[in-house]
């Protein structure tokens, strides 16, 4: 199992230096200069030159690399052109948001998922399994901006149990918090919850017709006693593929939702940056997402050894 | 007072009739085979004594166990029943245990759940008791092992140990060595005979395979489509058979084939120390990698118009051997050459030798196209022509196949679903023959058939043999169908050639120790000549 977690951590740490070479190359050094596009068509030359000097674009493209690493090894992303704020600080705010309403979301995903998936494959073929498909099919199917104003229409306007937009702040207490992020996390949830329902149903369906399901009813298991002690732990590993992929993609993804409710948030962070041509912090948020990505696939891999034991031996 | 009643047993799964009027018993300490081809029923038998049929199965007719009418009992009772009473044991042992449980805990499960008043501590002591009885001793198997850490023939033993871990009236074993190899086959037999005769248990096994069941079982039951044809103690029956089916079967069992003369010894394929090495995996992250010998130094000529046949256990490097011979992978050392050109060049086969080479395989279900129609599976070989034939010439190639093989042209258009497992191998053999090949390899290329439909196939060899002067090397884990169909055989362990000879030699009088065990623990049916009937 040392082995194991060694082997993966030393792939993380590669895949972590070769997306930053890839992020470095794909932005600062592509053609173009990185000055005169975040100026604009009828930048001064003196501005030009300035901005040169402050982004370092006058050093060699090693020594920027490095820098760029450097700082971001010691927290320090550079400045932000057009707020003059540290990019440290302003990821670092919206990562309060984010990141909650990531694992909210998840979590909502897989309370309801879960249950749904296990009670279509062990009703195969009858009404709840056609009930619980043809839900999934509308949650995959549904767009979630509509469906977060759907949300709000009910909820926010009609019976007022929360508000339609903008986040508290966590200072206002754990309670509060929560609250406002709760429709958005619904509205992020909803397909993920449906394709992880839909993930976990073929799985354990797949598992159910295993050699080893036949045994354990032999042994005198009802079919749900051999479903929840033989069939669920194999048929998870699937499911802990698709958990680690929404988590990234619930991070990042959620541009839509944070504008549709007015949530300070990393995607909202990244469509202002980019629309502000502002360099710097679309990379380092750029990177910062590589990162998260990588390592929760780091996680999933560990998740995976701690479920299957023949990946524990295999090194 | 007999054990298991099954009287006027009739079930059918979704309209479609698979058992009808079934009626058999077995006794407390008794063994009792069920044996028949596929789909006469035998399996569906089993399952039904267990009650777990498939969805949609409607049954009549009573199945007793003592007093109690399993087809009455309600779910619970029958759970309470399962493990407790009957015991079940499966034909795949690879995967009849849940890989992400210790061996410990699956087989302590079974005492458990039947009494949750049993402490962990107990149920595991109790487990570790079983496995010692099933001849896995704590020392080398403790509880905490996972399947994947044990060989096939030591999962089969789990399997079993969780089948009479409450030393159960009644164990049903369903093909329980099919998937074996014969030294392994002869140990798990040995170990059902002994449990079943240790606790006055009823055994109730399922084969195919008639020679098996010949010196274990004290009764035999001959089923064929749903029905028993014929039943009774096993001397009197295989002395007396009285239902042509039954004679059937034990013909087809031990079938043999007259092979024509070979012609006079001119080498085709030579293979000189032949090494095919594989890398392990490294142990330590920058360590060497280790290296594993797969084919150890093997040489051996096969000359024209000579059937040879290679036999060995699972492991033993028949596949990679083959694989080596096909070109499909080169050889560290040595070299193998057919007509005096290497079969594999540089860093690919050498086609000009491909193309005199074909292969069967074992699957006939698995090994072709489903979406391609029979004439276009069969002219595969095409490719590895220069000019390959076209148009008139083609079809009439496809026909001369398709009926060399006891097909007709027409079949040419219909897919590969519209045939039975025999009728495909024999697809797969018109496919070998249509480029007409010097050597041809026959990889396990009957062991997945019925022993009738195996027969077919071996006569058909036979007459090929005569027709097209066929060289071939026939590798297969069955000795018999190797005594039958070869001139000279090689006997394969740990990657080397241990034995050589004219197979007869080899058969009646094996010199290694190796051949030896192989040819004394495969079962044979009895010869009834010499008996007294």
């Amino acid at each position: 199992m040392l082995r194991y977690t060694a082997k993966r951590f030393l792939s993380l740490l590669i895949s972590l230096a070769v997306a930053s070479l890839v992020i470095f190359v794909v932005i600062e050094v592509a053609p173009g200069d990185p000055a005169s596009f975040m100026l604009g068509m009828n930048a001064q030359p003196e501005t030009l030159a300035a901005l040169r000097t402050e982004l370092g674009l006058d050093q060699s493209r090693l020594d920027r690399y490095l820098a760029w690493v450097g700082g971001m090894l010691t927290g320090d992303f550079g400045t932000s052109y057009t707020y003059r704020t540290p990019v440290t600080e302003m990821i670092g705010d919206r990562l309060w948001v984010s990141v909650p309403l990531a694992i909210y979301a998840l979590a909502l995903s897989i309370i309801v998922a879960f249950p749904a998936g296990i009670y279509a494959a062990s009703r195969r073929g009858g009404a709840g399994d056609i009930g619980v498909m043809g839900a999934t099919q509308l949650g995959v199917a549904v767009p979630n901006f509509w469906f977060a104003m759907i949300l709000v229409l009910i909820f926010s306007i009609n019976l007022r149990w929360f508000s339609a937009g903008g986040f508290v702040g966590w200072d206002k207490g754990l309670w509060a918090g929560l609250h406002a992020l709760t429709l958005p996390a619904i509205a992020l949830a909803l397909p993920q919850a449906a394709i992880l329902a839909r993930v976990m149903r073929s799985s354990l369906l797949d598992v159910l017709g295993e050699d080893f399901m036949r045994t354990a009813r032999a042994k005198g298991l009802t079919a749900r006693q051999a479903l929840w002690r033989h069939g669920l732990r194999n048929a998870l590993i699937p499911v802990l593929t698709i958990i680690g992929l929404q988590f990234s993609f619930l991070l990042a993804g959620s541009i839509i939702i944070e504008q549709v409710f007015y949530l300070p948030g990393l995607g909202r962070l990244v469509f202002q940056s980019i629309s502000a041509r502002d360099l710097i912090v679309v990379e380092s948020v750029v990177m910062l997402l590589v990162f998260s990505v990588i390592v929760v696939n780091f996680l999933v891999d560990l998740a995976y050894a701690a479920v299957d034991p023949r990946l524990r031996a295999r090194t | 007072m007999t054990l298991l009643t099954v009287s006027n047993l009739s079930l059918s799964i979704h309209g479609l009739h698979i058992l009808d009027g079934v009626t058999f018993s077995v006794d407390p300490g008794e063994i009792v085979a069920v044996t028949g081809e596929s789909g006469s029923g035998k399996s569906m038998t089993a399952l039904a004594a267990m009650q777990l049929l498939p969805k949609g199965t409607t049954t009549t007719g009573h199945i007793m166990l003592g007093d109690d009418d399993l087809t009455q009992m309600s779910e619970a009772a029958l759970c309470n029943m399962r493990g407790n009473d009957i015991g079940m044991v499966f034909q795949e042992p690879m995967t009849a245990l849940n890989p992400v449980q210790s061996i410990g805990r699956q087989v302590a499960e079974t005492i458990r759940v039947h009494d949750s008043s049993i402490s962990r501590a107990e149920a595991e002591a109790r487990a570790a008791e079983t496995l010692e009885r099933v001849g896995l001793p704590q020392e080398r198997f403790p509880l905490s092992r996972f399947p994947h850490e044990l060989s096939g023939g030591q999962r089969q033993r789990v399997v079993i140990a969780i089948a009479i871990a409450l030393r159960p009236r009644l164990l049903i074993a369903d093909e329980p060595t099919t998937a074996l190899d014969v030294t392994t086959q002869a140990q798990i037999l040995q170990l059902l005979t002994r449990l079943a005769r240790e606790d006055g248990m009823g055994l109730l096994m399922i084969t195919h395979d008639l020679a098996v069941v010949a010196d274990m079982a004290d009764r035999i039951i001959v089923m064929r489509k749903g029905q028993i044809v014929e039943q009774g103690e096993t001397q009197s029956l295989l002395h007396n058979m009285q239902h042509p089916y039954t004679k059937m079967l034990f013909d087809a069992s031990r079938h043999e084939v007259n092979l024509p003369e070979a012609p006079a010894p001119v080498p085709l394929l030579e293979v000189k120390d032949v090494c095919r090495d594989y890398r392990l995996p490294r142990k330590t992250l920058f360590g060497q990698p280790g290296q594993f010998r797969a084919v150890d130094n093997v040489s051996f000529t096969l000359n024209r118009g000579e059937r040879l046949g290679l036999v060995g256990e699972s492991g033993c490097g028949k596949s990679t051997l083959t694989r080596a011979i096909l070109g499909l992978e080169p050889v560290q050392e040595g070299s193998i050459l057919l007509d005096g050109e290497p079969v594999f060049t540089g860093t690919k086969p050498n086609l000009n030798v491909r193309r005199k080479l074909q292969v069967v395989f074992q699957d006939p279900f698995g090994s072709f196209n489903p979406r391609h129609r029979v004439d276009r599976l069969v002219t595969e070989p095409f490719h590895l022509l220069d000019t390959p034939p076209q148009g008139a010439e083609r079809t009439r190639a496809i026909d001369e196949a398709l009926t060399a093989v006891g097909l007709r042209p027409k079949d040419a258009r219909k897919y590969i679903h519209e045939f039975s497992g025999g009728q495909r191998q024999r697809i797969a053999i018109a496919r070998a023959l249509i480029i007409r090949p010097e050597l041809i390899l026959f990889d396990e290329a009957v062991s997945a058939l019925d022993v009738s439909v195996r027969a077919q196939i071996l006569d058909l060899l036979a007459d090929l043999c005569g027709h097209y002067d066929l060289t071939y090397l026939f590798i297969s884990h069955d000795l018999s169908v190797v005594r039958s169909v070869t001139d000279r055989v090689l006997v394969m362990k740990s990657g080397q050639i241990v034995e050589a000879g004219e197979t007869a030699k080899v058969f009646d009088a094996p010199q290694h120790a190796y051949t030896q065990a192989l040819i004394a623990a495969a079962p044979v049916l009895p010869d009834l000549s010499q008996a007294t009937g």
